[in-house]
């Protein structure tokens, strides 16, 4: 295990992490699209999401390429072995990318129903089996001795997996209601934090569920918290800000809530990676072969050069994203 | 448990002891019909990125409402495409890991890296300006607008240069070795800079700039037959026709180039190409003319003598070297790489002639008189589109049996643990769902033209 293998786990989180806390948002903000009934609060909605949304997709797509740079094995065997699913995710993705384009155009009330149904379903749907994926490959996957996924479609939906499935959309929910509000006036922003206190109160529960069940009945996944106990913080600091959040959000400070919930966001990828590593991907079956990061990476030449190029691209992405947001909100009166 | 979800298609798939269709062929479909159908759309947006830029740049200068609307009206159009294109787009990067998980372990530690590039200098770049650029109108400098119309255009730009920089690399491999079934990099300028990189990426780029010239060629033309939004029109169309013209030269010339690499670097798809079967000095070029399907023939109509030596290596008396003295099972499919680029060169010669018939006609100051010359424009709208498509289709087919030429073998490249079935139901999807976008993105289109035909009623859009 080199230096150059940690620092791209460390990278691969923070992407991860990065793309839940802004993608995010808006699939949650599309779950709540499907709840909402009146054609103006719906356009409002839309309003919310429409500069931001692309960019933000674009880390998903980034975190995927850099799986594919630096992690290769893990790229092939968990796309081919999650095919499926995977498919099902990119459907979704297709739809809801064309219908926020084309949802806002009055052709016809079958054509609104359409494209609206269709952003709805294609937020609602990624948000899920993003986190059934999560639970997934935490859990560990069953693998072949070559490192190939040896299970099927309904392996995947195992009572675990199901569960993070819907923390994850809970979360989602919570983390999009929240920045609905910063950008909703009046009885929209009132519904908006209605939604995000019960999608609160659902991921509370949930979370709070998977702690215990994780530390109580899932002894592979908390290997490393055994071996180093100060590593329970971070599962701590994650409950913290989830409270916190809702806490926030209750008196009315959506703007602290937000980060609060993107906070929680990124100790939950730091309790997530500190379960997994050194793996990517490992095995539930003892015979099954685990991707970790040694055997699963590129050659050093190549994670050092994409590591350059990340952290630099990354930095610049982040200066310019700030800048264009902040001139965009133009003075705040969004 | 694909069985599970759609049995009849599994059972097709997987008929006793043989299998009727494989995973890798279904595969094959599925890539090259996605591939296919999202290269429908990045041309025209960098092309018109570019353009918009050019528009945004004189509007800057001007400050005039009707200029204000002209380029309004272009970015609605680069808008709609763009986000088809985006949608399309995140199909490719999976599949590579979904479909073809052999291929991704092999080269991943070359291969994803110009992918991560891309991604991290620039969709960022893209997705956050075009925003800027569509719903800012009311909220940013128009400096900050000018600046987005830029960004997009050099995001575009430099997307299409890393794209490149990895399909050049399937066809011209350099800068790797082979260590235990693995290629490794071995330098990063040599994979970066192949062979057959530049030319095809001048050929690609080019060829975008002429597909939104004859875009917004035919588009003014269309409304100049209908008399309407005439002074915005008028300018587009002379726009559209001088950079056609030079566009579509371009396609001359940088084709040439690359037709000269591949020559150099793909000699067996150089043969393919041109239906060559003989090994010979002074090799003909055949004009009209087609292989015959299943036997080691092409029939020629018209051929210029020596010509083929002479365009490939600069000497009439150069030796070509034709598809016999391939083994067999390293000979590109012939029919399908003969045709495409056959049909690509004949649209070629017509978007030049074309272009430059309006060339002569805007000299002349008789553009706007001659209505052939419009109607032709309008209905010259997807030339440069189906080029784009054959031409593609000619590189890749010319480059099989090899997905990464005379390394790795398209049928090793697959995921081997992906049921048939999964993958025809997927591919069936992909079908379905594409069709149905198409369609959405030509209302939406014509939609957009009609609206500023003012025959659509109030339309409401969102606004940031």
């Amino acid at each position: 295990m080199s230096g150059l293998q940690v620092a791209w786990f460390i990278v691969l989180g923070a992407l991860l992490a990065g793309y839940v806390i802004l993608d995010g948002y808006d699939l949650g903000i599309g779950l709540w699209y499907l709840f909402t009934r009146k054609e103006d609060d719906r356009r409002a909605l839309l309003r919310v999401i429409a500069p931001h949304w692309d960019a933000n997709e674009v880390w998903l797509i980034t975190a995927g390429a850099a799986v594919f740079a630096a992690f290769p094995m893990v790229y092939a065997t968990v796309f081919s072995g999650l095919y499926l699913a995977l498919m099902l995710v990119l459907f979704a993705l297709i739809f809801r990318a064309v219908s926020i384009e084309f949802a806002p155009h009055n052709v016809s009330p079958r054509w609104n129903t359409f494209w609206s149904r269709a952003f709805g379903i294609g937020s609602a749907l990624p948000a899920l089996l993003f986190g059934v994926a999560m639970g997934n490959v935490l859990r560990g996957l069953p693998m072949d001795s070559s490192g190939n996924f040896a299970g099927n479609f309904f392996t995947l939906l195992n009572p675990y997996s199901l569960v993070t499935g819907l923390a994850g959309l809970a979360l989602f929910a919570m983390h999009g209601g929240l920045f609905a509000q910063l950008t909703l006036k009046d009885d929209q922003a009132r519904r908006a934090r209605e939604w995000t206190h019960s999608s609160w109160d659902r991921y509370l529960l949930l979370y709070m569920s998977l702690f215990a069940w994780t530390a109580a009945a899932q002894p592979q996944i908390t290997a490393n918290y055994q071996l180093m106990p100060a590593l329970w913080l971070l599962p701590a600091l994650t409950l913290a800000g989830i409270i916190l959040t809702g806490i926030y959000n209750d008196r009315n400070n959506p703007k602290t809530a937000f980060i609060l919930s993107s906070i929680s966001i990124a100790t939950l990828f730091a309790t997530i990676a500190a379960a997994l590593f050194p793996n990517l991907v490992p095995a539930i079956n003892p015979d099954g072969k685990s991707l970790t990061i040694s055997n699963a990476s590129s050659s050093p030449l190549t994670l050092s050069i994409m590591l350059g190029v990340t952290i630099a691209g990354m930095a610049l992405v982040l200066v310019y994203t700030v800048w264009v947001r902040r001139s965009f909100k133009g003075g705040g009166d969004y | 448990m694909a069985t599970g979800l759609c049995p009849p298609l599994s059972a097709l798939c997987c008929s006793q002891g043989g299998k009727l269709i494989d995973t890798v062929l279904l595969s094959r479909i599925q890539f090259g019909f996605t591939a296919g159908f999202h290269f429908i759309f990045p041309p025209l947006t960098i092309g018109l990125a570019w353009f918009i830029f050019g528009m945004m740049t004189h509007y800057r200068k001007t400050d005039s409402d009707s200029d204000r609307d002209m380029v309004r009206f272009w970015i609605r159009m680069l808008a709609t495409t763009f986000v088809v294109g985006t949608a399309t787009g995140i199909a490719m990067e999976f599949q590579f890991g979904t479909n073809w998980a052999g291929y991704s372990r092999f080269v991943g530690d070359i291969f994803g890296a110009p992918l991560a590039i891309e991604s991290v200098v620039a969709f960022f770049l893209e997705s956050t300006f075009i925003a800027v650029l569509v719903l800012g109108w009311d909220r940013v400098s128009q400096k900050m607008l000018w600046f987005a119309s830029m960004m997009v255009a050099v995001g575009s730009t430099i997307s299409a240069f890393w794209i490149l920089v990895a399909n050049s690399w399937q066809q011209t491999p350099a800068g790797y070795t082979i260590t235990s079934g693995h290629a490794r990099l071995t330098s990063l300028t040599q994979a970066v800079f192949t062979d057959s990189m530049w030319p095809r990426f001048f050929h690609t780029l080019d060829g975008a700039l002429a597909t939104a010239s004859f875009f917004v060629m035919g588009i003014s033309a269309a409304y100049l037959l209908r008399n309407k939004n005439t002074s915005f029109a008028k300018s587009c169309l002379a726009a559209g026709v001088v950079i056609a013209f030079i566009t579509s030269l371009g396609q001359l010339a940088t084709g040439h180039v690359h037709a000269r690499q591949v020559a150099r670097t793909q000699k067996a798809k150089l043969a393919a190409i041109e239906g060559l079967y003989d090994t010979q000095r002074r090799a003909p070029m055949i004009i009209v003319g087609i292989p015959v399907p299943g036997k080691e023939n092409t029939l020629s109509l018209v051929e210029i003598p020596k010509l083929l030596s002479y365009m490939a290596y600069g000497n009439t008396n150069a030796k070509v070297k034709g598809l016999r003295d391939f083994p067999e099972d390293q000979r590109p499919p012939v029919l399908p790489t003969f045709i495409s680029f056959h049909v690509m060169v004949g649209i070629g010669g017509a978007m030049i002639g074309l272009s430059l018939s309006g060339l002569y006609l805007l000299w002349r100051k008789q553009i706007y008189r001659h209505k052939w010359f419009l109607r032709a424009a309008v209905i010259a709208i997807p030339l440069p589109f189906i080029a784009n498509e054959v031409g593609w289709v000619t590189a890749e087919m010319g480059r099989q049996p090899w997905v990464v030429y005379g390394v790795m073998r398209t049928n090793e490249a697959a995921s081997t643990n992906v049921p048939a079935g999964q993958t025809l139901f997927s591919m069936l999807m992909f079908i379905v769902v594409y069709a149905f976008l198409f369609l959405a993105w030509l209302y939406m289109l014509r939609r957009e033209y009609l609206y500023h035909l003012g025959q659509s009623k109030v339309r409401q859009e969102v606004k940031a």
